[in-house]
C-alpha cells in the first residue's frame, strides 16, 4: 500500500538553516547537510532543502551546500529556491538533487515546467506555491492568492487554477504551502489542502503550521494531502520522524515503518 | 568493470552515488562500445520518458547489450530501464524496447488514485528471487512513476497500486526495478548490493 510521506524541510539562508514564524523573524536552526542525514536517519521519507533567500539574492551557496547534502543521503532529495531556467534546474540535478521545486520563475515564465519536465521528467518537477486566502474573493479557499519571492510578492494568480496550469505543464507534484499557517505550530489549512489536491491528479504535499501528531492525521483525512512537510517540528527536538510515524500508524494512518 | 549507460534520461547522480557507497567504481558510457563489450556488470537508470531510451538505438548501445546479455553479464534496469526490457510502452508506442519480456508497459488505469505513483510502497517477494534476498515483507521502497509491467511468470516482486503490477522483474542474469533502489534508503543499497554480488 502507497504510505503518506513525511518530508523534512530544510529552509536554507546563506548554508545555513533557518526556521521563520510566517516567513520573517529567522533563527538559525544548524547545517543542511548534518540534519538531512540525521532526519534520514530518524525516519524521514524525504528531504527537501528550500534556498529561502536565493531568488531574493541570487544564487550561488545553493550548489555547494546541495552537493555537501546529498553525498550519503539515499532517499529523495528535492531542492528549490532560485531556479529560473532549465540549465540552472540542470545544475541542480548533477549536485545530487533528484527534484527540483520551482516556484517564483515559474510564475514569471510557467513555460520553465515544461522546459524542466521534457528533459528530466516530470517526477522531477516539484511547483511550490505560496498562498494565502483571500477573504475578499468569492470563494477565500479556492481563489487565494499565490505569493511569489518567498511570500513578498502577490503573483496575481489564483491557488486551484495555477495548480491546475502547474499539473497541465506537466509537474509531477505540487508543494503547497499555507502563508496563513506557516511557522505558527497551529496546524495546516486543511480546506485550501483539499481544496488543491481535489482538483489535481497529482500528488499534493501539505506545508505550513504542522505542530502536532493531530495536525498531520487531519491534513491526511481532511486535507487529502498525499504527503506533509514538516520543519520546526524537528529542528527543536519536539518529535522524530519515526516517533511522528509511530503515533501516525497508530491513528491508522498508513506510513512507511520501521523505517 | 561496472558499466552505467548514460542516455540523457534524466540524471544519473543518484546511482552514481549508491554505487560508489557499496564500494563499486562503476564507469559512465553514453556511446562508447567498448564500456559495454568489457563490462561484467550492467546498470541501465532512467527516469521520464520511455521516448527517452530511442538514443540507445542511435547510440549502436544495443547490440553491444544484447551480446553482453546473450554472455551472462548482469544487466539491471531501473525504472524506465526496467521498462525498455519489455517489448515496449504504450507512453511511447513508435519506439521498441529490447523485448528481453515479451509483454509490454502501460499506463495506470483510470481511477480516482494520483498518477504518477510517488511514495514509498511494499513489495510482495517471490520465492527465489536473488535480487530481493533478504528483503523482508513489509519493507518498503520509493517509487515514482506512470507506466508499469504486468505480473508475469518473470516477475520478482509485485506492488499494488490502482492494480498489482510488476515491481521487479528477474530471469537469470536480467533484472529490473521499477522503483529506485538508489532512493530507497538501506532497503534499496541491499538490492543493488545484491545485485554486485550476483554471480550466476
Amino acid at each position: 500500500m502507497l504510505t503518506k510521506r513525511i518530508i523534512a524541510c530544510l529552509d536554507v539562508h546563506g548554508g545555513r538553516v533557518v526556521k521563520g514564524v510566517q516567513f520573517v523573524d529567522l533563527i538559525d536552526a544548524g547545517d543542511p547537510a548534518a540534519l538531512a542525514a540525521r532526519h534520514a536517519r530518524e525516519g524521514a521519507d524525504e528531504i527537501v532543502l528550500l534556498d529561502i533567500t536565493a531568488t531574493h539574492e541570487g544564487r550561488q551557496t545553493l550548489l555547494d551546500t546541495v552537493r555537501r547534502t546529498a553525498r550519503e543521503l539515499f532517499i529523495p532529495f528535492a531542492v528549490g529556491g532560485g531556479i529560473r531556467t532549465a540549465a540552472d534546474a540542470a545544475q541542480v540535478f548533477e549536485a545530487g538533487a533528484d527534484k527540483v521545486s520551482v516556484n517564483s520563475a515559474a510564475l514569471a515564465d510557467p513555460t520553465l515546467i515544461d522546459a524542466i519536465g521534457r528533459t528530466f521528467g516530470a517526477q522531477a518537477v516539484v511547483v511550490a506555491i505560496d498562498a494565502r486566502r483571500d477573504p475578499e474573493a468569492a470563494d477565500p479557499v479556492r481563489d487565494a492568492q499565490v505569493f511569489v519571492q518567498g511570500g513578498r510578492k502577490p503573483a496575481g494568480r489564483r491557488v486551484v487554477e495555477w495548480a491546475h496550469e502547474a499539473e497541465a505543464r506537466g509537474a509531477g507534484e505540487i508543494l503547497l504551502t499555507s502563508m496563513d499557517s506557516d511557522g505558527t505550530r497551529a496546524g495546516f489549512d486543511c480546506e485550501l489542502t483539499a481544496a488543491v489536491s481535489e482538483s489535481v491528479g497529482i500528488p499534493v504535499i501539505a506545508s505550513g503550521g504542522a505542530g502536532t501528531v493531530a495536525h498531520f492525521i487531519e491534513v491526511f483525512a481532511r486535507g487529502k494531502a498525499d504527503a506533509a512537510l514538516a520543519a520546526s517540528i524537528f529542528h527543536f527536538g519536539v518529535s522524530s520522524s519515526r516517533s511522528l510515524k509511530e503515533e501516525l500508524a497508530r491513528a491508522g494512518v498508513s506510513v512507511r515503518l520501521p523505517c | 568493470m561496472i558499466t552505467v549507460i548514460d542516455y540523457k534520461a534524466g540524471n544519473l547522480t543518484s546511482v552514481l552515488k549508491a554505487l560508489h557507497h557499496l564500494g563499486a567504481e562503476p564507469v559512465v558510457t553514453d556511446g562508447n562500445l567498448s564500456f559495454v563489450e568489457s563490462a561484467t556488470r550492467i546498470v541501465l537508470p532512467g527516469v521520464g520518458h520511455f521516448a527517452a531510451t530511442n538514443r540507445l538505438d542511435a547510440t549502436g548501445l544495443i547490440a553491444a547489450v544484447r551480446a553482453a546479455i546473450a554472455r551472462g553479464v548482469p544487466f539491471l534496469g531501473i525504472c524506465v530501464g526496467m521498462q525498455w526490457l519489455y517489448a515496449g510502452s504504450s507512453e511511447a508506442p513508435q519506439q521498441p524496447g529490447l523485448a528481453q519480456f515479451s509483454e509490454s508497459c502501460t499506463r495506470f488505469s483510470e481511477s480516482h488514485e494520483k498518477v504518477p505513483h510517488v511514495g514509498w510502497n511494499s513489495l510482495e517477494v517471490r520465492k527465489g528471487s536473488r535480487l530481493l534476498a533478504g528483503v523482508e515483507p513489509g519493507e518498503f521502497v520509493y517509487f515514482t512513476h506512470s507506466y508499469k509491467a504486468p505480473v508475469t511468470a518473470d516477475t520478482a516482486a509485485i506492488t499494488h497500486y490502482i492494480e498489482p503490477f510488476a515491481s521487479a522483474v528477474e530471469r537469470a542474469n536480467v533484472m529490473g526495478v521499477q522503483f529506485h533502489p538508489e532512493k530507497s534508503g538501506p532497503t534499496g543499497l541491499k538490492i543493488l548490493a545484491n545485485f554486485l554480488s550476483w554471480e550466476g
